[in-house]
């Protein structure tokens, strides 16, 4: 069992180096069929040992080797599988191996194919390393390789320009990708205090002792190491405020916004919470903070995607909507439904976003849906996958986002949160018709690309039957609900629904239901007919807060970027050229000065030599008798 | 008036200023050496005045060995003047700048 682990965890490791042998060189069609395979090796590895862990319910340890041993410090590279572990290793591997085989079709005309391929296997072993490490550190470590990997690859393009807001909201690649970097060492100092808290008092950093020490801890040190570690959290997760970088760095690589920015490295802040769920368990009033923060971005990403006219950016807010979705159920304490819902969101929002990743190509990497529709014709299997994804997304039976969405809102229903409840259910309606919007833009009504001389294709067959693990999950991994369950609460809290919400579930459902068709009929009449442009709405106050996010990037820019900008200005002007670096120039030159001054007396002269002399005998004459007339 | 101690210790000084006075201002080789006899005499008179001020012999013996070391210094100091007078043609300090720095 062990050599499995290793295999799962290694494999994308040594995917990575051997596609970094080839960096510097020509498109190599070797590097993405080996590190496709590779990936596939850990898939297969992952998928065993869930198997067997299904089998025989007791979490497999292994220790690598010994990292830091000083003192009372002991903190080793150990990995355990438990049931929380496998699945998530599960779905990171299943979504990268197809993310791989489809970056084959994505990236093949890319100059930079190689470097790809070693940049995403990169990741993919980061963060096997953050969800398989048995301790805080090692998750630290792999949250960091993540956050690394994730502004590579964002930044993949950084030979692009920067441009204006109006332009390009993201401005550049490479801005997007420091953007993404920046705003998540902030949250990751709140991780680091989190555990810095958490070895100061407990002496360990391992989640098994930590967890069972528990009760050794004051509330009030628990609620600040919650607190703490959700910051942390709040960054990965792309979580208001920390909220911007994720729409921004849709400016990496398609596959990568399916693979980093939807379905894995994301979700590691949902996944932070449930793998310190006995700590949140403990302390219910963040919990609840966690539940409404999440409750609030739900609603506010969805209300944003609602006008946005970019293909992958409405993904994006989508997204970001759909984690407020997994924060609110693990802030109310049901964390095997959040994960369940990590899960099928993995799926078919990478399902979705590769979709979209065809529609870019077919469109010549134009993005503005505004200026595609009728794509149906050219590209029938992707609006049949787009379609299928976004079904899901919008909770439709019988697919995925139906089971796991539907159990969100119950579990807000269960809880007498009925504003929570009340805010999930419309954020599902706005989902349903913001993801409709997108299809019927994109795939239905006239054909406005004709006017810019695109010529869509289709991508090739085998793109599609990649994508098919991904399409047949979206359909029918709800199904599993129940087996989910089983196998998820062996080491999550089971979380039991009251009689009151038994007796409500069906209606529940239909309420559900009702208002995500309605949001799906709403999207088909305004849009499926072809696009009416409405210069009165589009002018609107609402319209214009919506599209510009709230104005909160620019918010940040004039209240943080800016001012801070200018005081590192100060800093470096006044401060460090002026005081510091004067200090240091100031001592070298007084030194070179009295040197060039000293210099002179080096004349070479015998005479100013005997001159010299004198004066020295002179002068220690006068020391001598001047110290024995003080005496 | 008699001579005292103080009278030889002062014209000892005197004469080793103008010594110095010579080392220092004097751009002439021979000159110099005049002005560095000068100052070893100057010593001389001191040892000599101060050995027989408090009985003690080895003071003049030491003024006779910086005689006798004095002369032999001459000797060779004045061989090398003339070679350097026959390589350079000059005794003038000023003209010797091979060491400058």
């Amino acid at each position: 069992m062990e050599n499995l682990l290793y295999i799962a965890l290694f494999a994308p490791l040594v995917s990575s180096l051997f596609a970094a042998l080839f960096a510097q060189s020509q498109k190599n069609l070797l590097v993405g069929i080996v590190a496709s395979l590779l990936i596939g090796v850990s898939f297969v590895a992952s998928a065993t040992l869930l198997l067997e862990l299904a089998q025989n319910p007791k979490a497999i340890h292994a220790n690598l080797m010994d990292w830091i041993v000083v003192g009372d410090m002991d903190v080793r590279f150990g990995f355990t599988v438990d049931q929380v572990t496998a699945v998530m290793m599960t779905v990171v591997t299943l979504v990268s191996t197809v993310v791989h085989i489809y970056s084959n079709y994505y990236m093949e005309h890319d100059r930079s194919y190689n470097r790809f391929f070693s940049y995403l296997s990169a990741f993919v072993f980061s963060m096997m390393v953050l969800v398989m490490s048995d301790n805080f550190l090692g998750l630290f470590i792999g949250w960091e390789g993540v956050g690394v990997c994730s502004w590579l690859l964002v930044g993949f393009w950084y030979h692009k320009k920067d441009e204006t807001r109006d332009v390009n909201p993201s401005i550049s690649p490479s801005w997007a990708a420091n953007e993404a970097f920046i705003m998540n060492r902030i949250a990751d100092l709140g991780l680091l205090v989190g555990i810095f808290m958490i070895y100061w008092n407990l002496g360990t950093l391992r989640y098994e002792e930590v967890f069972a020490h528990l009760d050794q801890l004051s509330h009030g040190l628990m609620v600040a190491i919650g607190i703490a570690l959700f910051i942390g959290a709040m960054g990965k997760s792309a979580q208001f405020p920390l909220h911007t970088w994720l729409a921004d760095a849709m400016e990496g690589p398609t596959p990568v916004s399916a693979l980093i920015h939807a379905a894995t490295m994301v979700t590691a802040g949902v996944y932070l919470v449930i793998r310190a769920n006995p700590l949140y368990s403990t302390i219910p009033e963040v919990g609840y903070g966690i539940a409404v923060l999440g409750t609030f971005v739900a609603i506010f990403a969805a209300s944003m995607a609602l006008v946005n006219r970019d293909l992958k950016r409405v993904i994006a807010y989508s997204t970001l909507s759909q984690l407020g979705y997994m924060f609110a159920a693990a802030g109310l304490g049901a964390y095997w439904v959040a994960l369940f819902h990590l899960a099928a969101h993995a799926f078919f929002k990478a399902l979705l976003f590769l979709g979209a990743g065809n529609v870019m190509h077919a469109m010549h990497d134009e993005l503005d849906m505004f200026k595609m529709g009728g794509l149906k014709k050219e590209m029938g299997k992707t609006f049949l996958y787009m379609g299928l994804a976004s079904l899901a997304l919008s909770g439709i039976y019988p697919l995925a986002g139906f089971f796991s969405k539907d159990t969100i809102l119950e579990v807000a229903f269960n809880e007498h949160t009925y504003g929570i409840w009340f805010v999930l259910w419309l954020t599902a309606g706005m989902t349903a018709f913001y993801s409709f919007r997108q299809v019927f833009l994109v795939f239905l009504g006239d054909e406005r690309y004709k006017k810019y001389g695109i010529h869509p294709h289709e991508a090739y067959n085998w793109v599609f039957i990649a994508l098919a693990p991904l399409a047949i999950l979206a359909v029918i991994f709800g199904f599993w609900k129940e087996e989910f369950m089983h196998f998820a609460t062996q080491m999550l809290p089971v979380y039991e629904m009251s009689e009151h919400t038994h007796h409500m579930v069906w209606i529940l459902i239909i309420v559900t239901t009702a208002i995500a068709v309605s949001g799906i009929l709403l999207a088909y009449f305004k849009y499926a007919k072809g696009l009416k442009r409405d210069p009165k709405v589009e002018n609107s106050f609402a319209y214009r807060l919506l599209s510009n996010q709230y104005y909160i990037p620019i918010l940040y820019e004039n209240a943080v970027s800016k001012p801070y900008a200018d005081l590192s200005n100060i800093a470096w002007q006044a401060i460090d050229m002026k005081v510091v670096d004067a200090t240091v120039d100031g001592i070298a030159k007084t030194i070179e000065k009295g040197g060039d001054v000293s210099r002179q007396a080096q004349d070479g002269n015998l005479s100013s030599y005997l001159k010299w002399l004198t004066a020295g005998l002179i002068l220690v004459t006068l020391i001598a008798v001047a110290s024995v007339a003080i005496k | 008036m008699t001579l005292t101690l103080t009278h030889y210790l002062v014209l000892s000084a005197i004469l080793f200023a103008i010594g110095i006075a010579g080392v220092v201002r004097r751009k002439n080789l021979l000159m110099l050496f005049f002005a560095t006899e000068i100052m070893l005499n100057a010593a001389n008179i001191a040892f000599a005045a101060i050995s027989a001020y408090i009985g003690d012999l080895s003071g003049q013996l030491f003024a006779l060995f910086i005689i006798a070391i004095a002369a032999s210094e001459v000797a060779v100091g004045l061989g090398l003047l003339i070679l350097i007078y026959k390589k350079y043609g000059t005794l003038d300090l000023d003209k010797f700048t091979v060491m400058k720095g």
